[in-house]
Parts: C-alpha cells; structure tokens; sequence
C-alpha cells in the first residue's frame, strides 16, 4: 500500500436491507429467508472463527441446530476470550423499570448515538432482539443482579437517560460468556461442535469466488493446517491494540479480519475508533496495557479538576469547592457527568492539555481528572458504595496503590472498542460471498460511536439470533441441501492459501535482526495514537502516513523473531499479529484523513463549532466507507454505502 | 529495584525442564508482575536468547489466563489477586524470586510456565451447563429469585477458571472449581432442574481427568483469586450425597 489519494468508484455494496416498514422488516426476512432441512443441517460445515460473546453464541446455536460446526480460539480455553471482561453490563429494551423504554427508543438512541453513521435496519433489528437476549442468559443461569422481590435490576449508563442496563456486578461480560461457553461446551459434549483452543486462523481460502475454509496454525505443536467449510464465520473481536495501548486483552489483533480483507471482503470505517473516559492514566513506558474503570462509576463520581493551573500538583483534599471545575457538569448540564463516552473523553483532554491535568508528570505533561465518589459516601454511605463497586475499587487499589474511598480515583482516556470492521450486508455478510462477520469484528450498528452496554448486546444479538437464520438462508440459496458440494483440503486453493501462509511464517523468522516485536509494537502504538487518537488533523495524518511504511519497512528488516515455527512460540505468533497491524494502520490512517469531518469518535480539528463540539458534514460524508484492497503497494479503493434515515431525522447530536 | 529471577524452562512437554536464574535490573514499583516478565523478555529477545513463556490475556484478573506459582504459591498470595494484578511494589530490591508453573497431572506442561488446562473444560462440557437451546425461552422476569440466592449464585460464578485451587493443593483436586460451577447453577431455578444429573457427571469427569481428592486442607480458597468460598464443596459433597442415594448414574459417552 501506499499513500497516495484514495479513488471513489461505483459501489460493488448491495445492503440487502428488506423492504417494508422499518418495524416489520426482520420478520418478514425471517419468513422470506429460506430454510434448510433439519435432515440436511448436519451435512454441511460450519467453521466459526472466535468464541468471544458472538463466536460462543454463534457456534453453541449452530451445533444446536443441527450443523456440523468447528469452532477456532487462540487462547487455552473459549472461556477467556476478550469478552470476559466486560464490566458494566448489557442492554435491553425490556422497559422493566417503566420509565419509558422501548424497541424504537432503544433503536433511536443507537442511531443518535452513533452520530447518524450507521444503518437503521441492522440497528432496528438489534434493538428488537435485545429482549430475547435477556431471556435467553437468564434461561441459561446468568446470574443478573436482582431486587429484593427477586426481579431483575437495571440501572443507567452513558448515553442514556434511562435504566435499561443489566448487571451482573461489575463483571457481566464475564458471566455472559460463560453462559454462552456453557452453551458452546454442552455442544462439544454432544458432538455437534468441534473445538480447536490455542489456535490461530491465519488466512480465509477462496475457491470459485466463495470463502470456502481457513488456514491455521495449532500454537502447541506449529502446524500449520487447512478446514473446509461451506461457510466461514469472523468473529474474532477488534483492532484496539494497534494503538498498542488500549483496555483490550494483549491477544486483541486485527489479523483475522485483516486477511480476510486481502481476499475480498471490504473494510470499513476503520477511523471509527472510540475513546473510553474511565481508564487508569498511564503510569510509565513500561505499561503493557491500561485498565478500564466501569463507566457505571458515572451513576456515582463526579469528574474535576481543578480551576487553577497551579493547583494541580496539590493534594485534592486540600483544593476548597469554589476552586473545582466540574468540567461535565458545566458543559452538558442535563447529561452531566453521564455524557457519552467520546464527549466525555474530549473533555478530559482539553482540560489536560489546558495544564489542568491531576496526578504524576509523564512525559512532561499530568494526564488524568479526578472522578471523586465523596458526595455519593457522604449520601449513600460507604457501604452502599461498596456494594455497587467493591470489584472496581479493589482494581485500582490494586494498580495504584490508592483508596479510591478515602480519595478520589484517577482517570484517563483510553482506547477501548473499535466500530470499524469488515463491512456486512444487512445478512452480516461480507462483499465476500460465504464469509459472515459477527461482533466487534464488523462494522455494523454502532456508527461512528457506540453507547455503553451495547457491544454485549450486539455480539449476542449477533451469535444467537441473526447468524443462525441468514447464515441458513445462504446455504440453502447456494447449495443443493441433500448433497452440499464438499471441496478437498487437498485441492489448490487450500494448498496455495497454506504454503502462502507458511512463507509468511518463514520470512518473519529469518530476519534475524535486532529489535523485538514489542519495541515495534509500542513504536507503532505511539505514532498511531499521537496522530489519530482522541483528536486527528490533515497535517497529523499525513505524517502518519509517511511514517508508518518507514518503520514498517525497518519491522520487516530489523525484527528478531525467537525460536522456530515447529513449537510453541508466543514471539512468532504476536510477531504476525503486529506485521498486520503496520498495514492495517495505514488504512486506519488513509481512512481517517479521507473523512473530512467530525462524527463520533472521529475527531477532526478542522471540524468543530465555536464550542469545540464535533462538527459532522452530512452534506459530503453520510455514507459509510468501505475499502477494498487492491494489490500490494496499490492505494485501497473506496466504496460508499449511501445512509438513508428513513425514521431518525438527521439532527445535530447534543447532549447539553 | 534489581532482582533474581529463578524460573522454571521447560522447552516441551517431553522435556525434564530445570530453574534457571535471570538478572531483572531496574525494576519500577508500578509494573505489575507480568509487565516485569514482558521488560526480562525484551532484554532475552535482544541478546538473542529465548523468552519465558507464559500465559497471559486480559491482565486485569478476570480470564484466567495467568498463571504462575509465585515463591511456592499460587499468583504469589496476596488476597483476591492474580499473578497479572500483581505489582511490584510487594518485592524488596534485591529479593530472589522463584517462578514455576501450575503442578498437576491433569496439568502438563506445555512449555515453560504455560500449561494444558484443558481437563477443566472437559468437566464443563460433562454437565457444567443449563441444558436450554437458543430461542423459546420465558421473559427472564418469570421466576423471580430471592437477591441472596442470586448474589450467593454469583460468589461461585465468579470463578475465573485459573487453576490455582488445584495448583495449591496437595492432592491436586479440583474440588472449588467444580464446586463453584455445581453451586452457582444449583442456585438458581433454571439451574436447580438438572443438578442431580449434573454433579454426577461433573465428579465422574473430574475423576477421569486425574484430579485428586479433597482433604478439607482449605489451600484452594486461601489462593483462590476470586475468594471462592469452601462452603461450595460441602453443598457439592450433600448434593452428590443425595444423587447417589437416588441411584443416579453417570451419562455413558
Ligand atoms: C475492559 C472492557 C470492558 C467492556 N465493557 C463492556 C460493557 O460493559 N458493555 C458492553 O456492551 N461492552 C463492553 N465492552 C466491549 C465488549 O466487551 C466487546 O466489544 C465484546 O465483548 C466483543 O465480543 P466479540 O465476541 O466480538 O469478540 P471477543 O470477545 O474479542 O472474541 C474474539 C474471539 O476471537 C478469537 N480470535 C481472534 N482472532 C483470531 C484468530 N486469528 N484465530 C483464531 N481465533 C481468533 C479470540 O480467541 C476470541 O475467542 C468492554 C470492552 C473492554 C475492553
Ligand atoms: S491475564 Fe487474565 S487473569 Fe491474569
């Protein structure tokens, strides 16, 4: 790839968004997809790549229903995928609290939410599945928090102004996934799934224009091997770790997705990353990753900092009331300190880099904001504190070394999900025929900004109630059911893709130089989050685009790689995971610099009203970008998805 | 701060594996223990050597990735703590640290401190699990559940699944692990349908993956990361009690 400018051609996009009124759109799709036979499930094969909350989900329902299914993970256990550590909790539009919740309302603040970037169609039918979700884990023992009339409680979350957040404490990712790998393991019980831990899938194959299997590589041993399928499901999460820094797990990598793109399936708004604004600041450069503090600590916290400059290296205690700048508070006084998550974090990095930052001096500058709990104790009491947070409290004790109850926490934003991902039709299919994309992994319903609670909601939306009717309706449109064609994983297209991914492998290991993976990684991180973080300029961007290929060029001169491809060998595998993300970045890059607006979590200088506000430009820029590779060396194409809001009128998002 | 490191290498499964000791110069307080690992790594890498392997994800104490035996304990024994929460600033300049993996028989090593966990798993897919599909399920608000049973559900559903329990026993039992799934489940009407089948088939499964037997020693819950409370293992002995005396027996594979 290079950097030179992007050409808009003809959309190769067909949405395949249903016809008829927005409400009644997914069931009549689910009455007009056709079905396959239960008889004929089982001869067909299903590979789902991923077992976080879609992956789990998608995998469990398939083997369920009949299919003959192999599920793939890098980690020892489908248990530990990065789902597992999703705090706050998951929405739902179960309107249990009676305050006014609904399907539509649900779908009307995603579509808000999302700055007006994503499609109404998909974001409708996931605020109408959302219900069933709830039953569903509940049905599987997900053990929500409940009332004393053992009723399920709710509570609020950023973005919203009603309580429609289920909670399993501060660890309802957690128990989501395990009641979806419960789901998944009585499946590999049965027999109807297979699974693969501790390994990775290195490339999708195509034969005749479909995706037809994956290649992988088994961590323990380093065999490198090749699974047949009729279709292939990514599920395997987000791109947050190529800022290096971010709340994702270490594993976090792009390179699923990423060499799915190089066989044809589009990527899309990659620029679209979001900006958690409750994380632990960094601490030092030998920081290998940062820890979120649930949002839900906003029901509670209030954020400062202080007025004057010159007390910010002061004990807080010891700054009086008059002097404190409850930043939220003042901007958006109906959301306070509930404003969503990109407005929030933009606050905390101009007041910083105002000079009014708290805590210790990296880098020459203070880079965090109080979130003080004082006001709530002094209501509340410290128990009641106690019983909402404990968890989040011990954390940053934990980290810090502080007590979060005697003073307040420390906060700063983070990397912390990424909307962007392979583009998907209204099917979840990519513009590669036969490769679904669920999760975070695809690009589908956040927008330009996702809402808290709603990346749970969505990879089990996903998982367990969209993947298992289209991915049949694909199946049964392009297969003779009683006798589904079976291709050999000895024919070309298995054995090209294999020996194409065994000479990656190879060259990563006879270079032979001097610096480590990590240093790389951390390098790349940097520049990636200096020039197109929490606030990206034309300028900023070009630079980034001249400096990615040049350190890339060095990874590929000047990277040592330990050991050999026949063992375990954790230095090979991130070697490949950080050789992704130096070209993924530059997409990342290209796309940002090409979206000359502001929308969500895409900020650009040049876009803002005299408020500092993001500043989105309908006029040019209401389309999502989907690119599709071009070759090696070859600028990406760009692919507009026109958006239309039929039912949510374009309107400048606003929350004071 | 400088320390010595003395960790177990183990290149394979086949291998006999033996300590080795390393030199972790220029130690700062705030890293966590795995971050420390990462900074020794990056200077074996540079001098061309191999790195420690070990198993890590989230860093943030829920997955279960991590585990290291740390100066003969489990996550190095501070309460409720992983090995990957761990910081620093618990060490004295100049202190040797062991570092070992998990020791078990349903444990083998795979390489350095990484280990095959996967007999856990396999008790899970024995009967770890509410026996619903996807689809067709009541509105979650139908059966209410009393808020202590659903908090007490979710002091055993925390487990993370690490393995320390077994690690810190001297029978290698994985009696807190598969009591805190049986209990958790138990706990709750969804689950409470299908627990005498369950426990059967759980215990049946622990039993064939090698693990050993409970001696009541209580090192399992002084480890456990997530506090999981011994009281499970006595629900789990009277609900297996009660499965038996009705005759239960395990699902033939
Ligand atoms: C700290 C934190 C807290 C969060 N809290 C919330 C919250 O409160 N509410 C909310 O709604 N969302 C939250 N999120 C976001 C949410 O957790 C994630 O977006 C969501 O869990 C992603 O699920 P997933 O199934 O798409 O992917 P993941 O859970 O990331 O799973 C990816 C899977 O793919 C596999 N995989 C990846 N690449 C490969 C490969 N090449 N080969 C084989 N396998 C591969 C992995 O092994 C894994 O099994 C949080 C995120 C973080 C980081
Ligand atoms: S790395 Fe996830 S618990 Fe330690």
């Amino acid at each position: 790839m290079n950097a030179e400018a992007p050409k808009p051609v003809n959309s190769k996009l067909n949405s395949a968004v249903p016809s008829g009124p927005m409400a009644q759109k997914w069931d009549k799709h689910k009455f007009e997809m056709k079905l396959v036979n239960p008889a004929n499930k089982r001869k067909f094969e299903v590979i789902v790549v991923g077992s976080g909350l879609a992956g789990a989900a998608a995998a469990a329902t398939l083997g369920e229903q009949g299919y003959n299914v192999k599920c793939f993970c890098f980690q020892d256990s489908p248990r530990r995928a990065h789902s597992i550590a999703a705090q706050g909790g998951i929405n739902a539009a179960k309107n249990y609290k009676n305050d006014g919740d609904s399907v539509h309302r649900l779908f009307y603040d995603t579509i808000k939410g999302g700055d007006f970037r994503a499609r109404e169609a998909n974001v409708h039918r996931l605020a109408q599945v959302s219900v069933n979700i709830i039953d569903q884990c509940v049905a599987q023992g997900v053990p929500f928090a409940r009332e004393y009339g053992g009723l399920l409680d709710t509570r609020s979350f950023g973005g919203s102004q009603l309580q429609r957040t289920f909670y399993a404490r501060g660890q309802t990712g957690q128990q989501l996934l395990l009641g979806a790998y419960q789901s998944l393991s009585r499946q590999i019980g049965l027999g109807n799934v297979k699974m693969f831990p501790r390994t990775e899938m290195l490339d999708v194959v195509v034969a005749n224009g479909k995706a037809r299997g994956i290649i992988v590589r088994d961590l323990v041993s380093g065999e490198i091997s090749a699974h047949t399928a009729h279709v292939v499901v990514l599920a395997t999460g987000g791109y947050g770790n190529v800022f290096f820094l971010s709340t994702n797990a270490k594993g976090c990598n792009v390179t699923a997705t990423w060499r799915a793109y190089k066989k044809g399936a589009f990527f899309a708004n990659p620029c679209y990353t979001q900006i958690h604004p409750t994380c632990i600041p960094v601490s030092g450069d030998h920081q290998s990753k940062l820890t979120l503090m649930s949002e839900s600590l906003r029901n509670d916290g209030r954020v400062w900092v202080p007025k004057n400059a010159a007390d910010c290296g002061k004990a807080p205690a010891s700054i009086p009331e008059a002097d404190r700048d409850y930043v939220l508070e003042r901007k958006y006084p109906s959301f306070g300190n509930l404003a969503p998550r990109d407005v929030s974090s933009r606050a905390a990095k101009e007041v910083c880099d105002e000079g009014r930052g708290v805590g210790p001096i990296v880098d020459g500058k203070r880079l965090g904001v109080y979130l003080d709990f004082a006001d709530a104790i002094k209501r509340l009491g410290e128990n009641k504190i106690r019983e909402r947070y404990a968890n989040l409290f011990d954390m940053y004790e934990r980290i810090t070394g502080e007590n979060a109850y005697q003073q307040p926490m420390r906060i700063y934003p983070a990397v912390h999900y990424t909307m962007g991902g392979t583009w998907v039709d209204y099917n979840l299919m990519s513009t590669l025929p036969g490769l679904f994309v669920a999760g975070e992994a695809n690009f589908s319903d956040h927008g330009a900004n996702r809402l808290g609670a709603s990346a749970l909601m969505q990879g089990l939306a996903d998982g367990y109630f969209i993947l298992p009717y289209t991915l049949g309706n694909y199946l049964a449109s392009n297969y003779a059911a009683a006798n589904p064609e079976k291709l050999s994983a000895d024919s070309a297209p298995f054995r090209d893709a294999l020996s194409a991914v065994k000479e990656q492998t190879n060259r990563l290991l006879k270079i032979n130089g001097k610096r480590s993976v990590l240093s790389f990684h951390r390098q790349l991180g940097k520049m990636v989050w200096d020039k197109c973080g929490m606030a990206r300029t034309e300028k900023g961007l070009k630079e980034l685009l001249r400096e990615i290929p040049t350190l890339r060029e060095e990874f590929w001169q000047n990277v040592k790689v330990t050991g050999t491809g026949e063992e375990f060998n954790q230095d090979l595998e991130y070697a490949g995971r950080v050789a992704d993300f130096f070209e993924f970045a530059e997409l990342l890059a290209t796309d940002a610099l090409h979206r000359d607006e502001s929308c969500g979590g895409h900020f650009r200088v040049e876009h803002q009203d005299d408020e500092g506000e993001a500043k989105r430009n309908d006029d040019d820029f209401c389309y999502a970008a989907a690119w599709e590779y071009a070759g090696d060396g070859k600028a990406p194409i760009l692919n507009k998805e026109p958006l239309e809001f039929e039912e949510v009128h374009l309107a400048k998002r606003s929350y004071k | 701060m400088n320390l010595t490191l003395t960790v177990w290498r183990q290149k394979n499964a086949s291998d006999p594996g033996r300590f080795e000791n390393y030199a972790a110069k220029d130690i700062i307080p705030d890293m966590s223990f795995l971050e420390m690992l990462d900074v020794v790594n990056d200077r074996l890498v540079a001098e061309g050597r191999e790195p420690i392997a070990f198993d890590s994800d989230c860093r943030e104490g829920i997955c279960g990735a991590c585990s290291c035996v740390i100066n003969g304990v489990p996550h190095g024994g501070h309460r409720g703590t992983t090995a990957c929460q761990l910081h620093m600033r618990h060490f004295k300049d100049g202190d040797t640290i062991v570092i070992e993996p998990w020791r078990a028989k349903a444990f083998p090593v795979i390489r350095d401190l990484v280990t095959d966990r996967s007999a856990f798993d396999r008790v899970i897919q024995a009967g770890g699990f509410v026996s619903v599909n996807t689809g067709g399920t009541p509105d979650a608000n139908c059966l209410p559940v009393p808020k202590e049973n659903a908090d007490l559900a979710m002091d055993a559903a925390q487990c993370i699944g690490c393995g320390a329990c077994v690690a810190a026993c001297k029978n290698a039992s994985a009696m807190l692990f598969v009591s805190a799934k049986i209990g958790h489940l138990g706990l709750l009407p969804q689950g409470a349908v299908e627990q005498e089948r369950r426990v059967i088939n759980m215990v049946a499964q622990m039993d064939a993956e090698g693990f050993g037997n409970c001696t009541v020693t209580g090192s399992c819950e002084a480890v456990c990361p997530k506090e999981i409370s011994l009281n499970f293992i006595s629900r789990m002995n009277r609900d297996y009690a009660v499965a038996l005396l009705k005759g239960r027996q395990p699902d033939r594979k």
